[in-house]
């Protein structure tokens, strides 16, 4: 390491912080993304449209002259953050991250700027469980055209473009209107899954999948601890001012010491969270360290997620089980997020190969 | 304002006017207290020059490079890390031109007489009387886990000086000579074979009152400044990666693939991402001292040191497997220097257990961190209102 990583949050970092706030304030208040989820639309197309026509969010990662913003992966990261707070169904990560990335791997400037625009949704075509370095399914390219069927494509059901990678080591661009996308019934409420089936599909071919898949998830990987983060501290944040309030034995709960020092542990646990989650965003924007602060953040992140969603369900006890508290929402979302784009244990095999601490 | 720069210059000024190679170690220390680059946040005059704390890398560096002598701040961090900011915050004019050079030098060790039998993590009811009789106090009392005691010169001393009211009100701070002939320094052995701590027994200990520090009775007050200082320097220091307790167990992996196990290869990778994280949370502290936002975060950094410490030596030992039933050496030795890393696995995994009790248990910092950073209600207290004698004990 040559230089130290910046693990703060820059004044324009906060000032895109309390923006993109504010605007999730106004659209994706719990109730709503609640009623959304037993909705035929559970994505909030509007939010997503505030995010990418009116504060141009969706070009972050897209250098100025291919259309975007000409941002970095730590202001993607303040952003995923916000949105992991909010549990907001859209399809930022997916889009603007994933598809972006492998887009970027690519000459596909016409794509690049219609999904950096947010004229247009993008999805690669990989399962969302599928780790950086792992193993993912392809179509078959026959004839011209594309034939298979891909499952656990994250947001597909509201994507424009499909990203798909096939069997003669191409990724190929594919109109939505040309697959058929069947909704999965997901764990995840607010990031649902679909299966793309293609018969005969045509396609365009972008470019080599491998390098672009690779550098998609790599860079998912790593933003993803930072919607973790989000989520985390929501949970941490909501439940110590529930405790706050709540009264039994008549005294509020949280003067007891039992669960004092559960959250105390918690915020340890946020705490160190927010340095991982931020090292990984700096390594992404700097290209330095990239793949040990990746493996690092996500070994990391996951299981203090899903600490944090399950201390908020216990620690609010009855009224966390309902359906009408967003807890749920949160414990979905991060359980999923634990299985996405590799498991804290596929991340620490890849940390025991970069610091070479071999297995047996 | 003192820039880089201007300290650039001044350390090559010393330098010359001292060559390290040919200047005595201890007018080398003195030269370079006296030219303000000691701690050169501290004011000018005290060994420092009111300067950004954080240009002090700066001057360390440039002397580094020199090959100057350093004042071998591992033997003399209780003066380094305790009594000096303590001194400066609450200290006479006196008592700071008095006791900062030498401090600072390391020709006069000190140590810290704040612990008791009975004071613990209540060490507000700490027992160990200071009586006035003229200009003096008479000292009576028993103080525990003092490191340094058989070598220090000087000790800072909290004592109950009023027990009629409540207990944090009846305490003052006093600078206590440690070459008195009513201290008895006697060595505590631990339960790693060696006493790197001591017990301290006062009797009829005379401390002029010009060795006060603060007021009387504020001694509580005064004593909060110390204990902030020992968390920070407890949890704050900066590591490389893969440094601190996990180094070892990590070389003894690499090195030694036949004690290796699937079970072993998981807790392993798990700690060594716990301790990376762990670090960088501390560079991302150390970053908002620096940029001048301090966060509450250093409150959580010594509960993940203990933690991890404890975790890895624990892990370590058992790697070890036939080696880890052995124990390098039981003898009762008298350390000068504390090393948490060093020795054998064992010596680690029983050292570390100290690391959760030591500068403020593990519970009393949950509590703190719930309290103060989280704002959730206070212990019940039933001994706020009530006379330090008529304490239950």
């Amino acid at each position: 390491m040559s230089t130290q990583p910046d693990l703060l949050y820059s004044e324009e970092e906060e000032a895109l912080r309390s923006a993109v706030r504010d605007l999730l304030a106004d659209h994706c208040d719990a109730p709503g993304v609640i009623a959304r989820t037993e909705s035929d639309a559970p994505h909030d197309l509007a939010a997503w449209k505030a995010l990418a026509d009116g504060m141009g969010l969706a070009g972050l990662l897209v250098p100025e002259d291919k259309g975007g913003q000409g941002a970095t992966h730590r202001e993607v990261a303040v952003v995923l953050e916000e949105l992991g707070r909010a549990v907001a169904p859209v399809p930022y990560l997916t889009s603007a991250v994933v598809a972006t990335e492998a887009l970027l791997a690519t000459d596909a400037d016409d794509l690049l700027a219609e999904l950096a625009s947010g004229r247009r949704i993008g999805a690669l075509a990989v399962a969302l469980n599928i780790a950086p370095g792992g193993a993912y399914k392809v179509v078959r390219h026959e004839d011209g055209a594309l034939h298979g069927e891909l499952t656990a494509v994250a947001d597909a059901a509201v994507a424009d473009v499909l990203l798909v990678p096939a069997d003669d080591g191409g990724l190929y661009a594919v109109d939505a209107a040309d697959a058929t996308l069947v909704p999965q019934v997901s764990l995840d409420l607010t990031r649902p899954l679909a299966t793309v089936r293609l018969d005969g599909a045509p396609g365009r071919l972008l470019g080599d999948a491998e390098p672009a898949v690779r550098r998609a998830l790599r860079s998912a990987a790593g933003l993803l601890a930072s919607e973790q983060l989000g989520l985390a501290d929501w949970a941490l944040t909501e439940t110590v001012r529930y405790l706050k309030e709540r009264k039994q034995f008549n005294r509020p709960v949280g003067g007891f010491q039992a669960l004092k020092h559960r959250l105390a542990q918690l915020w340890l646990e946020v705490v160190n969270l927010r340095a991982a989650a931020r090292n990984a965003a700096d390594a992404l924007a700097t290209g330095e360290d990239v793949e040990l602060s990746v493996a690092v953040a996500q070994a990391y992140a996951a299981p203090v997620a899903v600490h944090a969603a399950e201390e908020a369900l216990q620690l609010h006890a009855g009224i966390g089980m309902t359906w009408e508290h967003p807890i749920h929402l949160y414990l979905k979302r991060a359980k999923a997020d634990s299985i996405a784009y590799g498991t804290a244990g596929a991340h620490r095999a890849a940390v025991a190969e970069l610091v070479d601490l071999q297995a047996p | 304002m003192t820039d880089a720069a201007e300290l650039k210059r001044r350390t090559a000024e010393l330098l010359a006017a001292y060559p390290p190679a040919t200047t005595d170690r201890l007018d080398f220390l003195r030269a370079r207290f006296d030219a303000g680059l000691a701690w050169v946040h501290y004011p000018e005059g005290l060994g420092g020059l009111g300067a950004p704390r954080s240009l002090q890398a700066v001057v360390d560096a440039e002397l580094e490079a020199a090959g100057a002598p350093d004042n071998d701040p591992r033997r003399i961090g209780i003066g380094l890390g305790m009594a000096a900011p303590t001194i400066l915050k609450y200290g006479t004019d006196e008592q700071k031109q008095r006791f900062l050079r030498p401090l600072w030098t390391g020709e006069e060790v000190w140590c810290q007489l704040f612990s008791e039998p009975g004071a613990g993590s209540d060490l507000a009811a700490l027992g160990t009387r200071a009586v006035r009789e003229g200009e003096d106090w008479v000292v009576n009392g028993q103080k525990v886990w003092t490191s340094s005691a058989h070598l220090a010169r000087w000790a800072i001393l909290i004592a109950r000086t009023d027990p009629d009211v409540p207990k944090h009100a009846g305490i003052t701070y006093f600078l206590c000579d440690m070459t008195d002939p009513g201290i008895e320094v006697r060595p505590l052995r631990q339960i790693t074979g060696e006493a790197e701590f001591n017990e301290v027994f006062i009797t009829d200990v005379r401390i002029p009152d010009s060795r006060r520090l603060g007021e009387i009775g504020d001694g509580w007050r005064v004593a909060q400044t110390t204990l902030n200082n020992e968390r920070v320097a407890i949890g704050g220091m900066r590591l490389p990666r893969e440094g601190g307790m996990i180094a070892p167990a990590a070389k003894t992996w690499r090195e030694r693939p036949e004690l290796r196990t699937h079970d072993l290869h998981q807790r392993l990778l798990k700690l060594w991402v716990d301790s990376e994280v762990s670090r960088l949370t501390a560079e991302r502290l150390r970053q908002q001292l620096v940029a001048g936002q301090p966060g509450p975060e250093g409150a959580g950094m010594k509960l993940a040191f203990a933690r991890l410490n404890q975790e890895i030596s624990g892990l370590e030992v058992e790697l070890r497997g036939e080696e880890g039933l052995l124990y390098d050496d039981w003898t009762m030795r008298r350390p000068e220097l504390v090393d948490f890393t060093g020795r054998d696995a064992g010596y680690r995994y029983l050292r570390s257990k100290g690391n959760s009790i030591e500068g403020g248990t593990t519970e009393i910092l949950l509590n703190i961190v719930a309290e103060r950073v989280l704002g959730l209600p206070a212990e019940p207290r039933t001994d706020k209102d009530v006379a330090w004698k008529d304490l239950a004990r």
